[in-house]
């Protein structure tokens, strides 16, 4: 069997142990990163409840077509590299890079698009704390909604490029022949990943922009 | 002729183990991934973070020997309350056990070569290593002064250097997660041919459960201390009320976290003292899976008591009653360890030794620490005991206490297993009298004086609570004396000590079943397990044979 021998770490029995092994530890990974981000939803729960008046008039301030579109951006990313993971499982390493590849422009795109949106906020003085100078909403629920939405498309746009640099990396090394039909966990787990990047976006959408 | 064996200058049972093997030099040790050099760095580096907590904690007790100003000034002390309790919480008591013992010890229980992930494991020590000198860098630029609670909104506020406090603290949360996350995926895929769930040693059980806590709950606490340095630094107003932020909601957040934080250290204990009642009564555990699950059932209903540590915080009497009903069921789950454990003890065959005077020290301050903690989930009576020096005895006797005990009982279980080599019994005995009377002499008389009134993280105090702070500052000097005996023997007998042989205790704990110091890959053939541990009643399971060639004995 050459793939045991060439991917089985000395301490594990067999290549199954390991694939197994591997998947349970991303997938409790994944949980910590979802508690992560949970904080801060718990956060933004709590002075919803505290200031509803301005957390509405401040979300309807938000462009919501560039989320929307964005949120079509990364729903195609996700696909693009649920694709190349099936490429993967076929042993075809190119096909796998290319797709990757395709993700990570989709997810420059988003970037982008985040960041002229980022722009408008700060042309708009709609920015967290003491620095908000927008008289579009009153009180002190508005700088509070800024400072939670800057923390929580902050941390996803930060998850956004780790998530990239993954893809990146497992692409260019399956372009290598890296990996085979019989093994690619690798390829699996950073797909799981990116997945769970576009996951959060999809709840962040509807929190932030839509109700 | 064997390599290793000649390479080797150490007389030692076992001629080549992860000491001497592969290799023996500095680099070896700090790109090592073998899970049982990660675990003895980690118990070096930890105990280090010990003595550095416990000389601030004797800075702390001198300056209360009198009501006035004795050696510093106020804000000082408040930095010095604050350095001890992190430096003892993120430094020590969540990492040692876990990250310590239980690296090293997890695979050898469970027969595995190694933890599932070695190069994680690596990783995590040294992000262990990286939090540490952040928060190191932070007290010498001049400490924090806000408690290790960093209550908002004075710790916004504050002028002391509190974030890079805050960003060590944060950054020791991942390691302890990586930690946490190889203990779980490593017992569900590791264990050997044979070794159900019902056979797994109750030491593994409960590190088992310490590594849910430590996922589940870690992360929170990471985002709400990132929220406090970002408030501080920037001032975003989440949790400042000048701006319409809730103060109250940054302790809901931290004490999601940092209440089960506490069974983060409470149960990697208890699966130390489940381990040597066992090998040091010659019995089996009394109930077994009543032992087990309860370290399940103490991680669950942790997650859903935080409320009590916020009595007086403005939340609603109902919410108070639920919070402190809930409390109330983790003294079940540890009740029932305590009658399992000492049941075990009915008719068993006692080797009266230093784990086990340390094992009776852990009792002791269990109990009494838990009872005192079911006194104050009292909302009626924590009303007048909040922020006394009552709860700072409570918590250092349920926590403090209970940990340092099976720090120190696994210390000189297991040494003979990481070193080969023998503490002194006698001396072993003298520090442990010492360490135990100190304890209960250092934190008695907080009892009383937080039932008369002193707050805790006072710099002076009135003139009637200065006897009991004298006696306090006694026993805190004994309690030091005997740990500074525990260190120099231990010391010396890394260097000078008896040779131990395979299995100096005749334990029948699965990690006994392979030489020690264990080889590097641990078993030389994966093991088969056809019973439980310390199985004492079974024939035919002797200690393993003598290793050849003979030992060398050191003179």
């Amino acid at each position: 069997m050459p793939a045991n021998t060439t991917y089985l770490a000395h301490h594990f029995e067999s290549l199954e142990k390991q694939t197994y092994a591997a998947r349970l530890g991303m997938w409790l990974f994944l949980a910590t990163e979802v508690l992560l981000f949970t904080a801060l939803f718990a956060g933004y729960g709590v002075y919803r409840y505290l200031y509803p008046e301005a957390f509405r008039e401040a979300s309807r301030g938000l462009e919501t077509w560039i989320g929307f579109v964005n949120t079509l951006v990364l729903v195609t990313s996700s696909f693009t590299v649920a694709m190349g993971l099936e490429r993967a499982t076929r042993g075809d390493g190119r096909g796998t890079r290319l797709l990757f590849g395709a993700s990570i422009l989709l997810a420059v795109l988003f970037l982008g698009l985040k960041a002229v949106e980022y722009t408008h906020h700060f042309h708009a003085g709609e920015l967290p704390g003491r620095f908000y100078t927008s008289d579009a909403v009153q009180g002190p629920g508005g700088p509070i909604f800024f400072a939670l939405y800057f923390l929580i498309t902050g941390l996803h746009a930060i998850h956004v490029v780790i998530g990239m640099t993954v893809l990146a990396v497992i692409g260019w090394r399956a372009g290598r022949g890296a990996y085979a039909a019989e093994y690619h966990v690798p390829v699996e787990l950073g797909a799981l990943y990116w997945h769970l990047v576009d996951l959060i976006w999809i709840f962040v959408f509807p929190l932030i922009y839509l109700i | 002729m064997n390599p290793s064996l000649a390479r080797s200058e150490v007389p030692v049972w076992n001629p080549r183990n992860y000491l001497n093997s592969p290799e023996t030099g500095l680099k070896s040790w700090l790109l090592t991934q073998d899970h049982k050099r990660i675990g003895v760095m980690f118990l070096v580096a930890t105990t280090i973070a010990f003595a550095l907590g416990g000389v601030f904690a004797l800075l702390i007790r001198i300056e209360l020997l009198t009501p006035g100003p004795t050696i510093m000034s106020a804000q000082t002390y408040n930095r010095m309350f604050t350095l001890h309790g992190v430096v003892m919480i993120f430094l020590f008591m969540i990492p040692a056990i876990p990250s310590g013992f239980g690296n090293f010890l997890v695979p050898l229980m469970i027969g595995a070569k190694d933890v599932a992930f070695p190069k994680l494991n690596l990783l995590s020590f040294y992000v262990y290593v990286a939090g540490a000198l952040i928060a190191l860098f932070g007290m010498i630029q001049g400490g924090a002064d806000t408690g290790w609670t960093f209550y908002t909104p004075y710790s916004t506020t504050t002028i002391t250097k509190v974030v890079p406090v805050l960003l060590g603290a944060f950054i020791l949360g991942f390691s302890s997660i990586l930690t946490g996350l190889n203990f779980i995926v490593t017992t569900h895929t590791m264990r050997a041919p044979g070794l159900h769930w019902t056979r797994l040693p109750l030491f593994v059980w409960s590190i088992y459960a310490t590594s849910v806590i430590q996922i589940l709950a870690t992360p929170v606490l990471g985002m709400s201390l990132l929220l406090v340095a970002v408030e501080h630094a920037f001032g975003w107003g989440i949790f400042d009320p000048a701006r319409g932020g809730d103060p109250v909601l940054f302790q809901h957040f931290f004490w999601f976290y940092s209440h089960p934080a506490v069974y983060i250290m409470v149960l990697p204990a208890m699966a130390v003292i489940s381990e040597v009642v066992c090998a040091f009564s010659r019995k089996n555990i009394f109930g077994y899976k009543a032992v087990a699950y309860s370290s399940l059932g103490i991680a669950f209903v942790g997650f859903f008591t935080w409320g009590h540590h916020m009595f007086v915080s403005g939340q609603s009497a109902f919410n108070g009653g639920v919070f402190g009903v809930l409390s109330m069921f983790v003294g079940i789950f540890t009740a029932i360890k305590v009658f399992n454990w000492t049941a075990t003890l009915y008719r068993g065959s006692i080797l009266f030794a230093t784990p086990f005077a340390y094992f009776v020290g852990f009792l002791f301050f269990l109990v009494f620490g838990g009872m005192t903690g079911i006194a104050l989930a009292t909302v009626s009576l924590d009303v007048h005991w909040h922020d006394t020096y009552f709860i700072v005895a409570h918590f250092h006797f349920i926590m403090v206490g209970a940990t340092l005990m099976a720090f120190l009982a696994a210390l000189h279980y297991w040494f003979p297993k990481i070193a080969g080599k023998r503490l002194p019994e006698g001396w072993g005995l003298v520090a442990a009298v010492m360490i135990i009377l100190g304890f209960n002499f250092t934190f008695i008389p907080q009892f009383l004086l937080g039932n008369e009134g002193m707050p805790r993280r006072y710099f002076s105090y009135p003139e009637k609570f200065w006897p009991l702070n004298v006696a306090s500052t006694a026993g805190a000097s004994v309690l030091a004396l005997g740990l500074v005996i525990v260190l120099v023997y231990t010391l010396v007998a890394l260097k000078w000590g008896p040779i131990a042989g395979s299995n100096p205790w005749n334990s029948r704990g699965f990690e006994w079943d392979t030489p020690s110091p264990p080889p590097p890959e641990n078993y030389e053939t994966t093991p088969v397990y056809t019973h439980g541990p310390h199985q004492y009643d079974l024939p035919g399971v002797e200690t393993p044979p003598a290793a050849t060639p003979e030992p060398k004995h050191a003179s």
